[in-house]
């Protein structure tokens, strides 16, 4: 089991095994999924009532799909734990923070103080992907 | 032109930041050349044949002297006095050190200029029309859409690491100058029945190995919705691109295995979708950035008169300049394809030269054009003689434009660690053997592109004649390729036979200009008279 | 012959092993043998070269040539700007990579 190493809720750590999407919808007890990059995020949406946590898998960080998955998945309303597991990259961290990922469980474990300074680097961002609740700079520019 | 505020400033300062931190710890040994390479590419740092290259972006290809200037002197003050403009209206320098590179950037950022996004798998700069804001037959200036898009692509979290890269251009007139529909996604602005601007959507163009011309894929996106339609398309893509090739990873790949159709229907779903969440900003936003591309103050009764005395000076106006929408202005194009000259290449001198007239006669404006030339698209036509006689004296006042001279080549392998030959002596052949201006007034618009790999950098598929070399058991060779164009007639060159040599390139094409004149009807353009006539007796002149 | 070349992590340059370091003369490589591939994961990982790699050579009566052109134009430099290249004053440089 990989350890989390950032977390930013305030709740519970879950720990329940993940299970994959594929076998998941007739898995009823399960409360985790975990979801690789191939595997349609969409296929859960049914199921988001009884998610407490969703891992998502990035074998290699280069391999973005992980991303849309997330943010996805936030966007249709999942509030548990959106876990990203795998090759996480200290420049990339951010970037997973602003699609809906709140746990990151990297391979090994990244410089503590590099990947701080990489949560923190972006004071303001250009895009609202709506799930991190951060405001555009567009939105600054023009208070409602 | 687009100016920075507070934000833009600090976007740029932080990545500046950020890369210096990335260079940090790779010469520390905290980040292998694994890790490091999608970083650095993701900021323009490439390692080439000789040294790292660095490409700078000029968004749009919109730049202004200031930054200008600063081009020239990092040539001189970084590289080794010169840069090269790119077919994406960006410029590289070919000697840069990694440990200069930060230092680098935070001088760019001083002057609104960055590399961000120049190269990795993920959204590039964005291109346009190099008469934008001048051009006599444009609805609308399409700038402010592609800076639009520009913030909006840069750093965003869900596309920088998509399957492979991703090239967006906007356009806004009938006549295509920017290669639109051979782009990943190609936006040309419209005006609807209704009288309202929009944007008409093309998806899955693109050259490489595998060329294609990008299908439409929406007539019309309302102004409020370009954001919330370009993030369907790029999370349709994102999510379904293959990854499995990285030959087969591009949009262009998806929609053609999906059929327009079934891509079509995916985006629109997803379109629907994103509407329900606010990620569009305002029309107020675009109206600000509009208020920056708003006309420059015209001398309102500027005389249309141009005193053409000067046969050279005269055959410069007809061959390398546009008309204006503004009475009494011009827009001129430097050729930076001088007879025997590396197309594209410009010393530090040359470059602080046309910042300077820039400043003194157009404006303060410069475009990048994506055939590697250098406009300047304000000029008063009682100015054009000065701005020619000092073009001249600095070998910039080659009139070529569009002709067998103005040759867009890659770097090809003198420079470039994926080329199999070398594309830049082909180039210099051939300016040569039709260096007389005479003879290239005679032959007319002839587009003629180089490419030194299948990549297609030098894009051969859209070429009148296009030429890829290939590495034939260890040699170089050049194949030739008819009948491609990027414009409004969108069309992909094919191949003609066999390959050649580098000498025997030229000579091809020598005798393909030879059965273009015998052949030519009334006002035909080469392009034209072959597609009428066909390939054959183009063929058998070459091989026969 | 096998040689090893890469660049330089730093300055990008072109390098090529010596036998005991990194020149930036190509005459000066070494005859790498059955060495290259752990030569390549030891001086990458001491950080001195980036993308090393073998290449086949020979040694000719003017020093040592690789065999593909593509090394021959990272050993001279670009053809078309012989007067950055270490041959500046040989106008027939370009002729030793064809």
């Amino acid at each position: 089991m990989v350890e989390v190493q950032f977390r930013f809720r305030d709740d519970e750590t879950v720990n329940d095994p993940a299970v994959t999407v594929d076998s998941f919808s007739e898995q009823s007890n399960a409360s985790a999924v975990r979801i690789e990059p191939g595997d349609d995020a969409r296929d859960l949406l049914p199921y988001l009532d009884r998610l407490s946590l969703v891992e998502v898998s990035f074998p290699a960080w280069t391999d973005g799909r992980g991303y849309s998955s997330a943010r996805l998945l936030r966007e249709a309303g999942y509030q548990g734990e959106m876990r990203a597991v795998g090759d996480l990259v200290i420049d990339m961290l951010s970037h997973l923070k602003r699609c809906g990922f709140d746990a990151f469980a990297p391979d090994k474990a990244l410089n503590e103080q590099d990947a701080r300074n990489a949560f923190d680097r972006w004071d303001n961002v250009y895009q609202a992907t709506v799930v991190d609740g951060r405001p555009a700079i567009w939105a600054k520019r023009h208070p409602a | 032109m687009y100016k920075y505020d507070e934000y833009d400033q600090q976007m740029v300062d932080t990545r500046v930041a950020e890369f210096r931190d990335q260079v940090r710890r790779r010469l520390a040994g905290d980040l292998t050349e694994d890790q490091f390479k999608p970083l650095r590419l993701q900021n323009g740092l490439y390692l080439q044949l000789h040294a790292y290259m660095l490409r700078v972006a000029v968004p749009y290809g919109t730049l202004n002297s200031a930054q200008m200037t600063l081009l020239g002197d990092i040539a001189d003050k970084y590289d080794r006095g010169y840069g090269h403009f790119t077919t994406r209206q960006n410029i590289q320098y070919n000697w840069i050190k990694l440990e200069d590179t930060p230092d680098i950037l935070a001088e760019l950022a001083k002057v609104e200029m960055h590399a961000i996004q120049t190269s990795g798998n993920c959204i590039r700069n964005i291109s346009s029309d190099q008469f934008a804001g001048a051009a006599a037959d444009e609805i609308v200036d399409p700038r402010p859409y592609a800076e639009l898009l520009r913030q909006w692509s840069s750093f965003h979290p869900e596309f920088l690491v998509l399957p492979r890269k991703f090239k967006i251009a906007v356009i806004a007139s009938e006549t295509d100058r920017a290669a639109m529909r051979l782009h990943d996604i190609g936006i040309k602005m419209v005006k609807n029945d209704a009288g309202e601007i929009g944007a008409q959507f093309y998806a899955g163009g693109g050259m490489g190995r595998t060329p294609m011309i990008a299908p439409l894929i929406r007539e019309f996106v309302p102004l409020d919705q370009l954001i919330t339609f370009s993030e369907a398309c790029l999370r349709v893509y994102n999510r379904y691109g293959r990854r499995d090739n990285k030959y087969k990873a591009r949009i262009k790949i998806l929609v053609h295995e999906l059929g327009r159709d079934e891509y079509v229907r995916q985006v629109e779903e997803e379109f629907a979708h994103l509407l329900t969440q606010p990620i569009e900003p305002p029309l107020a936003e675009l109206e600000r950035i509009k208020a920056h591309f708003t006309a420059p103050a015209y001398e309102t009764a500027a005389s249309d008169d141009l005193d053409l005395t000067d046969p050279d000076f005269r055959l410069w106006v007809e061959r390398n300049t546009h008309a204006h929408k503004q009475a009494g202005y011009v827009i001129a194009t430097v050729s930076l394809k001088p007879v025997g000259g590396i197309p594209g290449d410009a010393t530090a001198d040359q470059i602080r030269l046309m910042a300077q007239l820039a400043k003194d006669y157009s404006f303060d404006e410069l475009r990048v054009t994506h055939a590697q030339n250098i406009v300047f698209p304000h000029v008063r036509k009682a100015d054009l003689y000065t701005v020619w006689q000092a073009l001249d004296e600095a070998g910039l006042a080659t009139a070529n434009l569009d002709t067998v001279g103005d040759i867009i080549a890659c770097p090809g392998l003198d420079y470039c660690s994926l080329a199999n030959a070398r594309s830049i002596p082909v180039a210099q052949k051939i300016s040569e053997r039709f260096g007389s201006a005479q003879r290239q007034a005679e032959i007319g618009e002839l587009k003629l592109k180089i490419s030194g790999c299948i990549n297609a950098c030098g894009h051969h598929h859209a070429g009148h004649i296009g030429i890829l070399g290939v590495d034939k058991k260890g040699l170089e060779n050049y194949q030739l390729l008819f009948g491609g164009s990027e414009g409004a007639d969108t069309s992909l060159a094919k191949i003609i036979g066999p390959g050649f040599t580098e000498d025997g390139v030229v000579d091809a094409i020598e005798k393909a200009t030879e059965v273009y004149l015998a052949n030519k009807e009334g006002e035909e353009r080469f392009l034209d008279t072959y597609r009428r006539i066909g390939m054959d007796p183009f063929k058998e002149a070459i091989y026969g | 012959m096998k040689i090893l070349t890469g660049n330089d992590l730093k300055t990008g340059a072109v390098i090529w092993w010596t036998g005991v370091g990194w020149s930036l003369d190509v005459n000066e490589s070494a005859d790498v043998g059955e060495h290259g591939a752990a030569l390549v994961a030891r001086e990458e990982g001491a950080q001195h070269a980036v993308a090393a790699y073998v290449v086949d050579g020979e040694k000719t009566a003017e020093g040592i040539r690789p065999a593909h052109i593509k090394e021959r134009i990272r050993a001279l430099g670009p053809t078309v700007r012989l007067d950055l290249t270490p041959k500046a004053s040989d106008p027939a440089a370009a002729d030793w990579v064809i």
